[in-house]
């Protein structure tokens, strides 16, 4: 599945590992957070970058002891029009989580950029759109009105505040 | 009035970009109606029973004259020569071509208009009393607030895949005007005892297939802390709000499941831990929508007009018209001018290009610029001074808006129903013709006092039959069209939800009944001030039941 | 004597301008439900269906599907309420759409 992160195809170096695939000694996996609860002790000790994939269903709350581990949250995207992970991904942003924010599932270019202000990084999409459209509907639009931390585009109230202050000096 | 700065007109033409890139895109089949389905509705546009129909937002329900001006150049361009006004206080046209919606939303755009957010799972166009900035009785303008969440709630990013659709309204009158109790989050604004304003807000209410009163989760918000409370709210809904059934999707469900206090302990923790929204810049950038919103230059004026008394006395039409149609202003020698988009027969909130044209040159002439949308499908010219009043009524009536119905049973809510709706049941527009027909006397409906009655095609409640005095639902039974009756709504202050009378009717038969209804009132009422839902309150539905199913059972 | 036959017609709206249109029996896409084509037997039917996906596939309609028709005299009248008034327009306003243009269907909508 191809890997999209500012609007490039990239290698993906981590490996997706399943419920009870065995963990290779070295190199990044990627587990399901019912397998780090599990397995933390283990987990936490190998060689290797560890991240995991976060079921929409749980409060991002719990993951905040885990977080300084974490190197990878994956959220998945159920139906693009399941929106859970949009307000879990601005959670883990909001608890400090630092890492990279994968999104999976039923991605889809004309969301991707909701996603990229929420503070995703990356995305498994799939081969079914151009490259060209996921450049063009990534940078579609160039403010926003949200005062979101991981804003990529213009916040439009900031700005506004900033020549305000420029024109009063002036 | 609120204007657009370069960020909002460069936000907007990004938006059109993306949306005429989004159409051609479907038209060249790279995307399936399935993928394109949500990104049209975010933008307002339905395919209906006989064609696309687009939803224009009018924030707020305020519009300036040459808004209104375009609005009705594009009934006339890419349209048949009307459009619809909603009780979202949009406008709905109803003969759309796709290839050509790109184009017509650039020229909106122009007048700074747009149809963001006016469909899909997403926080609708924020609604407001239509008197807002004119009222009597108006602790302050809620609009600069609205415009605030306006900005706020657009494409964000977070909350634009909601269970289901949101619908906010604000209103900073102590006499609800905006049905704040049956939207999913409703802001009513209060004075502390220090002067100071805050928020109550309500969780939880709305129509539909359960309707629901909402619940009061904070009784005094500061000012201060609205965009971080409503974005805890927002996010508890997001993260919990049911999405295996869309019937059960809305917030009032989540809070009818959770129960209130669980319901609020969620929403005020998730306040606590939210990284409070930059303060700063929020009140900086409301204090400069405020500025926008500064009251007009209103005359002093003495605080009755004697060329408008003399009018009043000698002209029996147009003191009729006063009685029903204006409402008491907040400054001396000025009023409220309700227009009545509800003629004798008429399609209620249907008004032609040419219409249009009129109200706006008047708004123009005499009312500072200024239009309103009501929730009614009405509109107003918050505006206008005393002395002038004959001089717009004679231009109105010139117009066939003029009818001196507001609030009277003759101001019907309908939605389009299944002369126009894919979901519909039923037609619902027929039966608000035939009853205005039959109430046509004015003066037998101003005997009757206040009377409202709302009809909706289908359970979805567009035309607010649950808080009608007299609610009207249309349903289908094997191909045939027939109608519920509820009575007892309403959606002010006091709000309720109407329950259900009996048995339904033909659509035939509706207009007797009503009428059943109406004089089973007359008889009961202990004179001219106890109104319809006061006899309702204290009488209940047996004198009713009794007049319209009696005499059936009886044969 | 008048002979009613009893069917399926299918119908949709046409992408580009949502006008409502039925599948004719030389396979294009008619604004008139009185062209359509009445398929009597299942098997007809599903075959009506079959050019309908395909249709919707290659973006002709955004959607396809079945409705219950009966003809008379030539004219096709559609069972329900509902495609009676697609095949019109609306009741409240007799002066637009295909009843107002001369390709509407010749059986009022309630009756
Ligand atoms: S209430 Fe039903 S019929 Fe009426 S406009 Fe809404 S969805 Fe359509």
């Amino acid at each position: 599945m191809p890997l999209l992160k500012d609007s490039e195809i990239i290698a993906d170096t981590w490996l997706r590992l399943e419920d009870n695939a065995s963990v290779p000694a070295t190199g990044d996996i990627i587990v399901p957070f019912a397998r780090l609860l599990a397995e933390f002790g283990k987990l936490s000790k190998r060689r290797g970058r560890v991240g995991i994939e976060f079921p929409n269903a749980e409060r991002a709350e719990v993951l905040e002891s885990f977080l300084p581990a974490l190197s990878l949250v994956a959220l998945p995207f159920p139906k693009f029009a399941d929106g859970r992970a949009y307000s879990q991904a601005r959670q883990l942003r909001q608890l400090g989580f630092a890492g990279e924010l994968r999104a999976s599932g039923d991605v889809l270019p004309d969301q991707l950029a909701f996603m990229l202000e929420v503070g995703f990084d990356t995305f498994e999409i799939t081969t079914r759109f151009s490259p060209d459209i996921w450049r063009r509907t990534a940078q579609g639009l160039s403010l926003s009105y949200q005062p979101v931390k991981q804003q990529k585009r213009l916040h439009v109230w900031r700005e506004r505040q900033l020549r305000g202050e420029r024109s009063c000096r002036a | 009035m609120y204007r657009y700065d370069e960020f909002d007109h460069r936000f907007v033409a990004e938006r059109v970009a993306q949306f005429r890139d989004q159409a051609e895109r479907r038209l060249s089949g790279e995307l399936t109606e399935e993928e394109f389905k949500p990104l049209r509705l975010m933008n307002g546009l339905y395919l209906q029973l006989h064609a696309y129909m687009l939803r224009v937002a009018i924030p707020y329900g305020t519009l300036s004259a040459r808004q209104m001006r375009r609005l009705a150049d594009v009934a006339d361009k890419y349209d048949r020569g009307y459009g619809h006004f909603t009780t979202r206080q949009n406008i709905q046209y109803n003969w759309i071509k796709l290839e050509e919606t790109a184009n017509l939303l650039a020229e909106l755009s122009e007048v700074e208009m747009h149809a963001i957010q006016t469909s899909g799972n997403c926080i609708r166009n924020v609604t407001t009393d239509h008197w807002a900035g004119a009222a009597a009785d108006e602790l302050a303008d809620p609009r600069p607030v609205a415009e605030l969440l306006r900005q706020w709630s657009t494409l964000h990013p977070e909350f634009s895949f909601l269970p289901r659709k949101f619908k906010i309204a604000v209103t900073g009158a102590p006499n609800d005007r905006a049905a704040v109790k049956v939207h999913d989050i409703g802001l009513r604004m209060h004075a502390n005892d220090k002067g100071e304003h805050g928020w109550e807000v309500i969780v939880g209410g709305g129509l539909g297939r359960t309707p629901l009163i909402g619940f009061t989760v904070r009784n005094f918000l500061p000012e201060a802390d609205l965009l971080t409370y409503l974005e805890a709210i927002m996010r508890v809904y997001n993260l919990h709000g049911r999405r295996d059934n869309k019937y059960k999707a809305r917030i009032k469900i989540l809070v009818h499941e959770l129960g209130e206090e669980n319901f609020r302990a969620e929403v005020e923790a998730e306040f606590n831990r939210q990284t409070k929204l930059d303060v700063e810049v929020e009140q900086h950038e409301l204090e400069r929508i405020s500025a926008y919103f500064a009251a007009p230059d209103f005359e002093v004026l003495p605080k009755r007009s004697a060329d408008y008394e003399i009018a009043f006395a000698r002209n029996p039409d147009f003191a009729q018209w006063v009685r029903s149609n204006i409402a008491a202003h907040r400054r001396d020698g000025y009023a409220i001018v309700n227009i009545s988009l509800k003629p004798e027969g008429g399609i209620p909130g249907d008004a032609t290009s040419d219409q249009m044209r009129s109200i706006a040159d008047l708004a123009d002439r005499f009312s500072f610029d200024e239009i309103r949308v009501s929730h009614h499908q009405n509109l107003v010219l918050p505006h206008v001074k005393q002395d002038d009043l004959y001089k717009v009524w004679k231009v109105l009536r010139a117009n066939d808006l003029a009818t001196a119905n507001i609030g009277a049973a003759g101001d019907i809510i309908a939605c389009p129903g299944l002369d126009y709706c894919t979901l519909a049941t039923a037609r619902s527009i027929p039966i608000a013709q035939t009853i205005s027909r039959r109430f046509a006397d004015l003066n037998r409906q101003h005997e009757i006092g206040p009377l409202r009655i709302n009809i909706s095609g289908c359970i979805n409640a567009c035309g607010h039959h649950h808080v009608g005095h007299i609610g009207i639902l249309g349903l289908e039974k094997k191909g045939v069209e027939y109608y519920q009756i509820t009575l007892g709504g309403s959606s002010a202050t006091d709000a309720s939800i109407g329950t259900i009378l009996g048995p339904g009717f033909s659509g035939d038969e509706v207009p007797d009944a009503i009428e059943t209804i109406v004089k089973t009132y007359l008889d009961v009422r202990k004179g001219g001030d106890e109104t319809f839902l006061d006899v309702i309150r204290r009488a209940g539905h047996a004198p009713f039941k009794e007049a319209l199913y009696a005499p059936a059972q009886r044969q | 004597m008048t002979v009613t036959e009893i069917g399926k017609a299918l119908t949709g709206n046409r992408l580009y301008d949502g006008e409502v249109v039925f599948l004719t029996r030389t396979g294009i896409w008619s604004e008139t439900i009185d062209a359509a084509a009445v398929a009597l037997e299942p098997l007809s039917q599903a075959a009506l269906e079959k050019r309908g996906e395909a249709a919707v596939a290659n973006n002709q309609v955004t959607e396809a599907y079945l409705i219950d028709v009966e003809r008379r005299n030539g004219r096709v009248r559609a069972q329900h309420i509902r495609e009676r008034i697609r095949a019109l327009g609306p009741t409240v306003r007799q002066d637009l759409g295909k009843q107002s243009d001369g390709t509407g269907g010749g059986f009022a909508a309630h009756a």
